[in-house]
């Protein structure tokens, strides 16, 4: 109990003081995991969205191979995507491992599939809805991957919330591509790692109490847009 | 009238679908022509949906064929269809005119200008800006003819546009109909309301089990029906 | 609807190529160890070669074996690390320039305070190791091959026990970083071998203390190697070289040597040493 009032106290004190390391962190994290969503949203929408509208043979493989990717562990994302970035492996001249874009991209592996198969879900029961209408005005599927996309909008935003808590929440991933260097790699996820390792749980709990503001934060602000939309689409 | 840039007449030839190895139509030999509206009635599971389906082109035919007799070419961009429960598109009003507008690749001033059109048509121009869903059903299901109306099609498809309307509402979606077939568009539709195909039809087609058993001008189907199904059907026996 | 799509994708674009472009300025990356780290040296030491020099020096913070293999793939530009037997195989595999001296501290073994095995207190840590075998009390173990860990094992070897035989019962291998064995050995009230920084900044304690200390045995020499340019020809081997030069030279030892936490020095410059004790 005295540790988690120390946390307490401790969070408090780092977000009044407006600490700049920590300033720091949470930014890089935003700026990594935003990155990362808006890359996996440009695969795993569309994609979603097609395989949502499409019968084609494979497609069944794929959907199975995609629901078993959202239980991709990190850890082998990530050791996959280091020995990739690795100066001895494939990727090795684009300089990247230990950097945020390699963490970016470990992010984007692991949420890419989860945004995909949510997609999938969400815009099927969409897609029953509209298919004869959009056949009847000669909409082809492709064509209609992108109407499914705008109408479903809002239940996508939530796909897209579901993709930012798990890329903000990993640890595993990001520790190995990202090396967790100091000023410049280090994530809230990392930081808590580290803090923990050093067995300051106070300031490892404070900030993960600070991690967990910024996602619920980012969550109020997205509902809230849901909301104030879905009013206004019905 | 469109002369000779038509694709009708539409021509049934030995027509049948089958679902899951139960026949819902079959032999079904029939000729649209251009002119009033032509009303599809029969009992419930006679096969009048699937039968609007296969003219439409949404459902494949299990046998037989559908042919556009017509001389003009690409007839499937010359018709539109109407569903029981409207499909609204999770936008404004004037969005869901303009959509089909864009798909058909038609340019933004003209689609604008022809959306509108349709919008006043069906008396929806004041809730332009309005979003779709929030319409009451009535309304939605007249979106839905301003949408399909404002493709300018020349042959329309409309399954049981007004089943789950109130008299009101039913009588709003009839004086539309009667509108757009009196400025040339072919009316196909289906109903199990006698009374909208005595105010509607040119002509009738009577459907049971799947078979279609008279097609014949509306004033000879009501007054001298030729089979004993229809015969029954008029007098509001039940049918199966 | 295509344009906000392709919007989207601009931006997207811009935040990618946005990351790389802070990559730009001078910097090396240096393979390091949690012992170095996590105790903060290198928060002490980098400002000041940064400050003289202009280098940024990102250090990822690794085991030995580990921080040895990243050099290995050509992911670092300096190795500083301390296991001389792998130091030594490193370079003599030619992934690593000369191994150079730059500092050492001892390790410490620590226990619980009740000390069940009755080792506390004494400096002659192959005894005390003995003592804790006999009694079977519980010993974490790193077992990540990091330098802590091998010189554990050298010194099971050395006081003439297998600590495999005690393996999940009395001897456990935790496979993680210097702090997390320490956490772990603080929940579980168990002896570790730990170095002495690491031990100084651990801020979880609870029950542990230091059990024997001061043995030569527990002598804990540093190493510093460029990683090989001529295997790994993106090695910023000037800049490398720079950072070396820096740590050896007077300025680098007398930062390692003001390092201090609560008042008591962590690590001790050698770099003037030819061959040290070991």
């Amino acid at each position: 109990m005295q540790d988690l009032a120390s946390a307490f106290a401790t969070a408090l004190a780092l977000i009044a003081a407006g600490d700049r390391s920590v300033a720091q962190i949470v930014l890089l994290s935003l700026r990594v995991s935003l990155t990362a969503l808006m890359v996996a949203a440009l695969v795993g929408l569309p994609l979603g969205a097609l395989l949502a509208v499409t019968r084609f043979p494979g497609r069944r493989v794929i959907v199975v191979v995609l629901n078993a990717l959202m239980g991709l562990p990190p850890v082998v994302a990530g050791l996959l995507i280091y020995l990739l970035l690795s100066r001895s492996g494939p990727l090795g001249p684009l300089g990247l491992l230990f950097t945020p874009t390699a963490m970016v991209i470990a992010q984007a592996v692991l949420i890419t599939p989860i945004l995909a198969a949510l997609t999938r879900q969400v815009l099927e029961g969409l897609w029953d809805e509209y298919a004869e209408q959009l056949r009847s005005f000669g909409a082809s599927a492709a064509r209609a991957v992108p109407t499914l996309l705008w109408d479903g909008r809002f239940a996508l935003l939530t796909v897209l919330l579901a993709g930012f808590g798990r890329a903000s929440a990993e640890v595993g991933a990001v520790m190995i591509v990202g090396g967790n260097i100091e000023g410049f790699t280090r994530v809230m996820t990392t930081a808590i790692a580290l803090e923990t390792s050093k067995g300051d749980l106070p300031l490892a709990l404070a900030l993960g109490m600070i991690l967990m503001l910024i996602v619920v934060a980012v969550n109020v602000l997205a509902q809230g847009l849901r909301d104030a939309a879905g009013r206004w689409t019905g | 009238m469109r002369a000779p840039d038509t694709i009708l007449p539409l021509r049934t030839d030995g027509l049948g679908f089958t679902a899951g190895g139960v026949p819902i139509l079959a032999d079904v030999d029939l000729t649209i022509e251009a002119g009033a509206p032509t009303l599809v009635i029969g009992p419930n599971g006679a096969g009048k949906s699937v039968l609007l389906r296969l003219l439409h082109g949404l459902l494949a035919p299990s046998a037989g064929c559908v042919a556009w007799d017509g001389p003009a070419p690409n007839p499937e961009r010359r018709q539109a269809m109407v569903f029981q429960r409207p499909v609204l598109l999770r936008r404004s009003v004037l969005a869901n005119t303009l959509y089909p507008l864009r798909l058909a690749r038609i340019a933004g001033d003209e689609s604008e200008m022809r959306a509108r059109a349709a919008l006043s048509l069906v008396g929806l121009a004041a809730l332009a800006d309005r979003p779709a869903r929030r319409l009451s059903g009535g309304e939605q299901q007249r979106l839905a003819l301003a949408r399909a109306a404002a493709l300018g099609p020349e042959i329309l498809f409309l399954d049981e546009p007004c089943a789950s309307l109130d008299p009101a509402a039913t009588r709003a979606v009839e004086e539309i109909v009667a509108t757009l077939a009196g400025r040339g568009t072919k009316i196909v539709m289906t109903t199990h309301d006698l009374g909208q195909v005595r105010r509607l039809a040119g002509d009738v087609v009577f459907l049971h089990r799947g078979r279609v058993r008279e097609h014949t001008p509306a004033a000879q189907f009501f007054a001298a029906p030729a089979s004993a199904e229809a015969t029954s059907f008029l007098r509001g026996e039940l049918l199966w | 609807m295509i344009t906000i799509m392709r919007r989207t994708a601009l931006g997207a674009a811009f935040a990618l190529l946005a990351l790389p472009t802070l990559a730009q300025e001078r910097s090396i990356t240096v393979a390091s160890t949690t012992s170095t780290e996590q105790s903060g040296l290198f928060g002490h030491i980098l400002p000041i070669f940064t400050r003289e020099t202009g280098i940024t020096v990102r250090v990822v913070a690794l085991g030995t074996g580990q921080a040895l293999d990243v050099g290995r793939r050509g992911d670092a530009d300096v190795v500083f690390v301390h296991d001389r037997a792998a130091e030594q195989r490193f370079v003599s595999e030619g992934f690593g320039r000369e191994r150079r001296h730059v500092m050492y501290n001892d390790f410490v073994v620590v226990g619980p305070a009740a000390d069940p095995a009755r080792v506390s207190g004494g400096r002659d840590t192959l005894a005390a190791l003995r003592g804790i075998a006999a009694a079977k009390a519980p010993f974490v173990s790193r077992g990540d091959r990091s330098g802590t860990h091998a010189a554990e094992l050298r010194l099971w070897q050395a006081a003439g026990v297998d600590p495999l035989a005690g393996r999940g019962q009395w001897y456990r291998e935790v496979g993680q970083g210097m702090g997390p064995a320490l956490n772990t050995a603080a929940a579980q009230n168990a002896y570790i071998l730990t170095d002495r920084g690491t031990w100084l900044s651990f801020r979880n304690r609870q029950d542990l203390r230091i059990a024997v200390e001061g043995d030569a045995r527990l002598f804990n020499q540093y190493g510093l190697m460029l990683v090989n340019p001529e295997k790994h020809p993106h090695v910023k081997a000037a800049d490398g070289q720079r950072f070396i030069d820096w740590l050896l030279s007077t300025p680098g030892q007398q930062a390692i040597a003001g390092f201090k936490i609560g008042g008591e020095q962590l690590f001790f410059p050698n770099a003037a040493d030819a061959e040290p004790v070991s």
